[in-house]
C-alpha cells in the first residue's frame, strides 16, 4: 500500500496529517504499538520540519508486509551541512515556528532515534529528501 | 491520581472528555517544547503546558499522552477539542502558573516522568 499527503510550508494545521492517518493504518494492521508511537514521532518530526523550513512537500508511505517506507521530499532551501543540522540542539527555526513548540534542534535527532534507517539527501535552493525505514518485528 | 484530583488540586476546569473523567495518570511532565514531549517513552503521562494549540494537541496524539493540563488559563480552540475528542482526550485548563501547578500536583503525590 502507497498513500501520499501532501505539506505546505508554513501551514502547521496541516502538520501530522499524514502521522495521524498512518498510525490509524499501523493499528488496523496490528503493528506493535510501541512500533507505531517510534515511526508516528519521527514522521510528525519530520512533517514539522517540511512545513517548518520548506515551502511545499509531500509524503510518502509504502507500507509493506513488514516495513514501512517513509519519504518526505521538499521544495526548499535545503540543507548545506547534514553533519551539522543533525548535532541536538543545532536549529535555524523562525521564532513563529518556536511560538509553535518546535525549533529546539531537537527534530532530526528524534527522527533518528526512532527509526531503523535514516537518509538525508539536500541540495541547496532546491530541496531535501528524507528517507526513514522502520521494520514492525523490531531490530 | 484521577483527573478528578487534578482538578482539585489545581483548580482546573474540565474542557473536555467528560466521559474518561475516571482516567488515571502515574506521572507528569511539564513542558511547552514539543520534541521533549515526544521523546516521552512512560505510559499514562499527565502533561502540563503553557503552549496552546492544534501542536500540542497533535504531539499528544503522537507521544500518547491523553491528558493535558493547560496553564495561565489559555484558550483552547475548538479545533482543538476536536482533535482531542477523535483521540479521547482529556483537556483541562487552570489559571496558576506552569510553575505553580506542577508544583501543586507534586506536592500532592503526583510522581514526575524523570
Ligand atoms: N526539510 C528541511 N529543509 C531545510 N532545512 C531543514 C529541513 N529539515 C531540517 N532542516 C535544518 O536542520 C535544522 C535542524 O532540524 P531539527 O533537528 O528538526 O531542528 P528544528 O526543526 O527544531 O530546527 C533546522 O533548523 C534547519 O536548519
Ligand atoms: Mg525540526
Amino acid at each position: 500500500m502507497v498513500f501520499r499527503y501532501e505539506l505546505e510550508g508554513g501551514n502547521f494545521s496541516k502538520a501530522g496529517h499524514a502521522s495521524s492517518e498512518i498510525k490509524k493504518t499501523l493499528k488496523q494492521l496490528s503493528v506493535d504499538p510501541r512500533i507505531i508511537k517510534r515511526i508516528v514521532v519521527a514522521l510528525y518530526e519530520a512533517e514539522v520540519n517540511v512545513v517548518a523550513h520548506a515551502w511545499k512537500g509531500e509524503v510518502l508511505a509504502e507500507v509493506e508486509a513488514n516495513q514501512i517506507t517513509l519519504t518526505l521530499r521538499d521544495e526548499g532551501p535545503g540543507i548545506p551541512d547534514i553533519p551539522l543540522a543533525m548535532q541536538e540542539g543545532y536549529s535555524t527555526a523562525s521564532p513563529a515556528v518556536r511560538q509553535m513548540g518546535f525549533g529546539a534542534g531537537m527534530g532530526l535527532p528524534n527522527m533518528k532515534k526512532n527509526v531503523d534507517e535514516l537518509e538525508i539527501e539536500s541540495r541547496v535552493g532546491v530541496g531535501t529528501n528524507v528517507r526513514m525505514v522502520t521494520r514492525f518485528s523490531g531490530e | 491520581m484521577k483527573i478528578q484530583q487534578i482538578r482539585e488540586f489545581t483548580e482546573a476546569a474540565l474542557v473536555c472528555g467528560e466521559t474518561n473523567r475516571e482516567k488515571e495518570v502515574l506521572s507528569g511532565f511539564a513542558s511547552d517544547l514539543m520534541s521533549d514531549v515526544l521523546r516521552l517513552d512512560t505510559g499514562d503521562v499527565l502533561l502540563i503546558t503553557g503552549l496552546c494549540n492544534l501542536q500540542t494537541i497533535r504531539t499528544a496524539e503522537m507521544a500518547e499522552v491523553s491528558c493535558i493540563l493547560f496553564v495561565r488559563g489559555k484558550k483552547i480552540t475548538p479545533e482543538m477539542i476536536e482533535l482531542a475528542n477523535e483521540n479521547r482526550m482529556v483537556l483541562m485548563t487552570t489559571e496558576y502558573s506552569m510553575f505553580r501547578a506542577a508544583g501543586e500536583l507534586y506536592l500532592n503525590g503526583l510522581a514526575p516522568v524523570y
